[in-house]
C-alpha cells in the first residue's frame, strides 16, 4: 500500500465511507440519530415485543378453527368456530337459508358490472352505459330480488334482513340516494334567489349539526306522526329516509367545495355561450365540479358506510348488530372479542379500500386546478 | 331619426323571458312547495297526536320523573323533575365531550407528529395506529371497550388495588376523594393569584424582550409560581384537605371518588377514535408549511426548537384549526352513542327514558335537536374567532 500522488484538482472520487451507506447507516439515521431518537426506537420495540407475540398467538397459533359447538374451543386462543358456526348471520341476517342466492346474485351482478369501470382499456360509452346501469336499473333489480313478491319470488320481509348484507343495502342506498339531493342542494346554497338560498342553508345546517343517532330516534318516533298513519312505512324504509337526508346535507358540501373551486371564467363562459342555468350547470359546472369532489365523495362515503352501525339502536342487526347478538346468545357466551374483531376486520377491509382508492384518485384527478 | 332610436333601445323581454321575474316566481312557487309541506307534516302531526291521545305543551317539564340515574354532576333523585332529568342529561353530554376533546388533542397531536418522526419503527406505529382506527367504525370500538374490556374486569371482591386507595373493577375506577375543610378557599385563592401573576408575569416579560432584547425565564419561574403559591398557602393553613378512601361494603365500593365503566369506555373510544382523525389533520397541517420556511428559520440563526415553536407551528394552525373544529363538533356529536351503553347524556336520559315515560316525541325530540344544534353553532363560533385571530393578515 504506496500513498499514491496525484496532480492538484485531480484526486479521484473516492467510495463514501462505510457507515454513511448500507443498513448500518440507515439504523443509524433513522433509528438512532441521537438520545432521544434511541429512548423512542427502544420504547417502540418495547411495545411491538409486547403485543404481537401476544396477539399472533391469541389469533391464530393457539385458537380453534374447526368444530361446531363452544365445546370445542378448549385452547387458549380466539375461538374461530364462533364466527364459523355464525358466517351466514353475519353476512345475510336471518334472510332465508334457501333465498341467499338471490343476495349473491346481485353481488355478483355489481361486480361484474363494476370491473370494466377500472379497466382504462374499456371505451367510455360501455363505461357511462354501465354506471348508468348500476346506478339507475341495478337498485330497481335489486329491490326485487331482495324483498321479492313477484316473478315467482318468495315475498322476504325486511325484518329478516340483516348482517353484512343490511350495512350494504343502507350505505349504497344512502349514498346513491343523497347524491342528487346534495347536488341540488349545493346549487340551491349558491343560487342568486335569496329564498331558495336560505332554505337550503337552513336544511344543510341543520342536518349537520345533529348527530345521526337523534336523526334515527327522529325516524323510529317521529316519522311515524308526520305522515298519515295509513302510510307509515316500516323500519328500514324510515331509517333509509333519515339517512339519506342526513348524508344529503355532508353530500351537499362536498360538492359546494367543488363549485367554489371552479374559476369565475367558466360561468360567465357558459353564459356568453347563451346556455341557460340548468344547461349551464349539466354541461359546463357540474361535470367539472363533480370530477374535482370524487375524493370528497368516497371520503363521506366512508363515513356513512361506518355510521350505518347506528342502526342497531333502533333494532336493526348490522354486520356489528349480528356480531352483538351472536355474542349475547346464552350458548356462545364469552366469546364476544372473537365478534368485534370480525366485524372490525369487514369493516377495516371495506374502509381501508375505499380510502386508498381516494387517495389514488386525487393523485389521479390532480390535473392543475391545485398546485 | 326616430327607427335609428328603436334599434338602439334594448328590446324589452316579454316577463317571461325576464330572469329577474322568472327568479321572483319560481321562489314563490318554491316558497308555496315547503310551507305545503311544512303545513301538512305539522296538520299530521296534529291529527296523529290527537288519534293517539298524546298531550302536547311543556307542561311535563315540571313533573316527577320517577326514574333513577346512574351518573350526574348536579343533584338528582326520583322525585326531581324531567326538567332537572334534561340538565342532568346536558351535564353528561358537556362533561364527556370536554373530556373527550382534551384527550384527543393531545393523543391526536402526539400521533401526528409521531408519524412525521424520521425513526422509521415510530412513524410506522402511528400510520398503524391512525389507519387502524380510522376504518373501524366508533360504535364497535365503544362496545369493544364496555363489553370486551371494561365488563371482563373482576368482581368488587376480587378488586385490583393499587396503595390501598386505588380500586379497579367491573364496577368502575374507585379512588380517594378530596374533602375541603376550613380554610380550603385560600389555597384555591392561591391557585388564582398565581395564575394572574403568570400571566402579569408573561406580559411583562414579552414587553421587556420587545424594548431591550433581554429574556426572562418566564417557563420556570410560571411552574415555582403554580406549584409554590398553593403549597405555600396548604402549609400555613395546616392542611385544610382530607381523603376519603373507598371501602368494600357488600357487592360494591362505598364512597370515593368513582369512574364509572360506561364513561370509561365512552371517553376512550371517542377519544381515541377521534385522535386518529385529528393526527392526520395535524400531519397535514406540518407538511403544509413550506421547507424554505425551516431553511429560513436556520438561516436567522434560530435554534431548532425556536424554529418549531415561532416559525412552523404558527403556520401550521392556520391549516390546523379549520378542520380541528370540525372534529371536535364530531366528537361532541358522536358522543351520544352514549346510548348504545347506557352512560346518560341527554340522548338516552332525555330522548331515551323520558320520551319513553312521557311519549310527547315532538317537544322532546325537539329540545335535544335544540341543543345539539346550539353546542355546534357554539363550537364554530369560538372556533371562527380563533380562526380569525390567527389568520394571515393579507396585504
Amino acid at each position: 500500500m504506496t500513498e499514491q500522488k496525484y496532480p492538484i484538482g485531480q484526486y479521484p472520487n473516492l467510495p463514501p465511507p462505510k457507515n454513511s451507506v448500507g443498513v448500518v447507516a440507515w439504523l443509524r439515521d433513522s433509528l438512532f440519530s441521537n438520545w432521544f431518537n434511541t429512548l423512542l426506537t427502544i420504547l417502540a420495540i418495547y411495545i411491538v415485543i409486547k403485543t404481537i407475540p401476544g396477539l399472533l398467538d391469541w389469533a391464530f397459533f393457539s385458537a380453534d378453527w374447526v368444530g361446531t359447538s363452544r365445546d370445542d374451543c378448549s385452547r387458549e386462543g380466539a375461538c374461530w368456530v364462533f364466527i364459523n358456526v355464525w358466517f351466514d348471520q353475519l353476512m345475510y341476517g336471518r334472510f332465508p337459508e334457501d333465498q341467499v342466492w338471490r343476495i349473491q346474485a346481485s353481488y355478483i351482478i355489481a361486480i361484474a358490472a363494476a370491473i370494466p369501470l377500472f379497466i382504462p382499456a374499456v371505451s367510455r360509452k360501455i363505461k357511462t352505459a354501465l354506471a348508468l346501469f348500476l346506478l339507475v336499473l341495478f337498485p330497481i333489480i335489486c329491490f326485487y330480488l331482495y324483498y321479492g313478491g313477484s316473478f315467482g319470488l318468495e315475498v322476504v320481509e325486511t325484518t329478516l334482513w340483516g348482517g353484512l348484507f343490511l350495512t350494504l343495502v343502507i350505505a349504497v342506498t344512502g349514498i346513491v340516494m343523497s347524491l342528487p339531493l346534495g347536488i341540488l342542494l349545493a346549487l340551491g346554497r349558491r343560487s342568486n334567489m335569496p329564498v331558495v338560498k336560505s332554505v337550503c342553508i337552513v336544511f344543510i345546517e341543520f342536518w349537520r349539526g345533529i348527530p345521526l343517532i337523534t336523526v334515527l330516534f327522529m325516524a323510529s318516533v317521529m316519522f311515524p306522526l308526520f305522515v298519515p298513519e295509513e302510510l307509515s312505512p316500516d323500519k328500514l324504509i324510515r331509517a333509509l329516509i333519515g339517512v339519506t337526508l342526513f348524508s344529503s346535507a355532508y353530500m351537499a358540501e362536498v360538492v359546494r367545495g367543488g363549485l367554489q373551486a371552479i374559476p369565475k371564467g367558466q360561468y360567465e363562459a357558459a353564459a356568453a355561450l347563451g346556455l341557460n342555468y340548468w344547461k349551464s350547470m349539466l354541461l359546463i359546472i357540474l361535470p367539472q365540479a363533480l370530477k374535482m369532489v370524487i375524493p370528497g365523495i368516497v371520503n363521506t362515503f366512508i363515513g356513512l358506510f361506518k355510521d350505518t352501525t347506528l342502526v342497531l339502536i333502533i333494532g336493526l342487526f348490522d354486520l356489528l348488530g349480528m356480531a352483538q347478538l351472536a355474542a349475547t346468545n346464552p350458548n356462545w357466551l364469552g366469546f364476544s372479542i372473537e365478534g368485534y374483531v370480525f366485524a372490525a376486520l369487514g369493516f377495516f377491509v371495506f374502509c381501508f379500500t375505499m380510502s386508498r382508492y381516494s387517495q389514488s384518485l386525487e393523485r389521479r384527478l390532480n390535473t392543475g386546478h391545485r398546485n | 331619426m326616430s327607427e335609428q332610436k328603436l334599434i338602439n333601445a334594448p328590446a324589452k323581454p316579454p316577463f317571461w323571458r325576464d330572469p329577474e321575474k322568472r327568479a321572483l316566481v319560481f321562489q314563490a312557487i318554491f316558497l308555496a312547495f315547503v310551507l305545503f309541506i311544512g303545513y301538512s307534516l305539522v296538520r299530521n302531526t296534529m291529527a296523529n297526536l290527537e288519534a293517539q291521545g298524546i298531550a302536547s305543551g311543556f307542561g311535563f317539564l315540571s313533573t316527577n320523573t320517577g326514574f333513577a340515574i346512574a351518573e350526574s354532576l348536579i343533584e338528582y333523585d326520583e322525585s326531581s323533575t324531567y326538567l332537572q332529568s334534561f340538565f342532568v342529561g346536558l351535564s353528561n353530554t358537556i362533561l364527556v365531550s370536554v373530556i373527550g376533546i382534551f384527550f384527543a388533542t393531545i393523543l391526536g397531536f402526539i400521533m401526528g407528529i409521531a408519524r412525521l418522526s424520521k425513526n422509521w419503527l415510530v412513524s410506522r406505529l402511528a400510520a398503524i395506529y391512525v389507519d387502524t382506527l380510522r376504518n373501524i367504525p366508533l360504535l364497535l370500538q365503544i362496545f369493544f371497550w364496555y363489553f370486551a374490556v371494561l365488563r371482563q374486569l373482576p368482581n368488587p371482591k376480587q378488586a385490583y388495588e393499587y396503595f390501598g386507595v386505588v380500586f379497579l373493577s367491573i364496577r368502575g375506577l374507585f379512588g380517594p376523594k378530596p374533602i375541603y375543610e376550613d380554610g380550603f378557599g385560600w389555597i384555591v385563592a392561591a391557585v388564582i393569584l398565581s395564575i394572574v401573576a403568570i400571566f402579569v408575569l408573561y406580559r411583562w416579560a414579552k414587553k421587556r424582550q420587545e424594548d431591550t432584547g433581554e429574556r426572562f425565564p418566564v417557563l420556570w419561574t410560571s411552574i415555582a409560581l403554580i406549584i409554590g403559591l398553593p403549597l405555600l398557602a396548604t402549609v400555613i393553613t395546616g392542611f385544610p384537605l382530607s381523603w376519603e378512601i373507598p371501602e368494600l361494603k357488600g357487592f360494591n365500593f362505598r364512597g370515593g371518588l368513582v369512574l364509572t365503566p360506561e364513561f370509561s369506555a365512552l371517553v376512550f373510544a371517542l377519544s381515541i377514535y377521534t385522535s386518529s382523525f385529528i393526527a392526520e389533520i395535524v400531519r397535514s397541517g406540518i407538511l403544509s408549511v413550506d421547507k424554505g420556511q425551516t431553511e429560513a428559520a436556520y438561516s436567522l440563526g434560530l435554534k431548532p426548537s425556536w424554529t418549531t415553536r415561532l416559525v412552523i407551528v404558527p403556520q401550521a394552525l392556520r391549516v390546523i384549526i379549520p378542520p380541528l373544529t370540525s372534529q371536535y363538533l364530531n366528537l361532541t356529536k358522536n358522543s351520544s352513542l352514549a346510548a348504545a351503553i347506557a352512560y346518560p347524556d341527554l340522548v338516552a336520559v332525555f330522548a331515551g327514558t323520558a320520551l319513553n315515560q312521557v311519549g310527547q316525541a315532538v317537544e322532546i325530540m325537539g329540545m335535544t335537536l335544540a341543543v345539539y344544534l346550539f353546542l355546534s353553532l357554539f363550537i364554530s363560533f369560538i372556533m371562527n374567532w380563533y380562526n380569525s385571530k390567527m389568520a394571515l393578515i393579507e396585504r
